[in-house]
């Protein structure tokens, strides 16, 4: 067993446990910082797939970004002077019966498909000059239709909220 | 280094997808299903950028999932204030008590 695997099962480890305990645990707060653990492990993977820099916008725009637009969300919407932030869940049963079937479908289809694999891999690189060319050439459309994206959405956001 | 196959990757993918999809089917917090759909999203992720390493697409996969993140970051912005509208009318986020479409 080489470093690379110890590290893949590593990460897949703390992503998956995480993950598990964010789905799991009752307190909103608990699972938003489960939450943090698995975008660290997800980030750990890209790293390991030859993914640097997703790695690093991943760590800037979810742990910093969205997580904690989601604790604002979850102060913000509970009454903090109760001091237990808690949540309960609804219809467990048919929504077991429903992911285990759709988790059995998906791993059926995940072993029985027969994926190209290339014989050989290339090193993983870091890519950032050619990430950076890609997105200025072949998708600066989608690059900069992202953008107008993003600032609708900011003053769509804000509009909202402020109702 | 090549025992790691794209299996390991994609079940990986998978668990993490199942778990997002129960945290949305099953949480009563409107947040807790943000979260869920955080999973899913992160899930979606690791294949875009497995399949681009593994099936020799380059960068491709990698800018798609350079997207994903940028959509999410959207995505999560205007629900949040969605959910605070709906704190401020029906004084709670649970997904099973709001039933009424106006008040």
């Amino acid at each position: 067993m080489d470093m690379y695997a110890v590290m893949f099962y590593f990460f897949a480890v703390v992503t998956i446990a995480s993950a598990f305990a964010v789905v799991s645990t009752k307190n909103i707060i608990y699972s938003a910082f489960n939450l943090m653990l698995t975008f660290f492990g997800v980030a750990g993977i890209y790293v390991l797939l030859g993914a640097d820099f997703i790695a690093i916008v991943q760590l800037i725009v979810y742990v910093g970004g969205i997580l904690i637009l989601l604790i604002f969300g979850v102060m913000l919407t509970n009454k903090i002077t109760d001091s237990e932030i808690k949540t309960g869940w609804t219809q467990v049963l048919p929504a077991m019966l429903v992911v285990a079937a759709f988790a059995g479908t998906l791993l059926g289809m995940v072993l029985k498909s027969n994926w190209r694999v290339l014989p050989q891999l290339q090193q993983p690189v870091t890519g950032l000059a050619d990430i950076g060319v890609l997105l200025v050439n072949e998708y600066a459309l989608i690059f900069e239709l992202l953008g107008a994206l993003l600032l609708i959405a900011l003053i769509g956001a804000a509009s909202i909220a402020r109702k | 280094m090549h025992q790691i196959t794209l299996l390991h990757f994609l079940f990986v993918s998978s668990t993490l997808f199942c778990l997002g999809l129960f945290c949305v089917v099953a949480r009563k917090n409107a947040i807790m299903v943000l979260m869920g759909i955080e999973l899913i999203l992160n899930s979606a992720n690791i294949n875009f950028v497995a399949f681009s390493r593994f099936g020799g697409f380059g960068y491709n996969g990698q800018i798609a999932a350079l997207f994903v993140i940028i959509l999410a970051a959207a995505e999560s912005a205007i629900a949040l204030a969605i959910v605070l509208n709906i704190y401020k009318m029906f004084n709670n986020v649970n997904v099973d008590e709001i039933d009424n479409m106006r008040e």
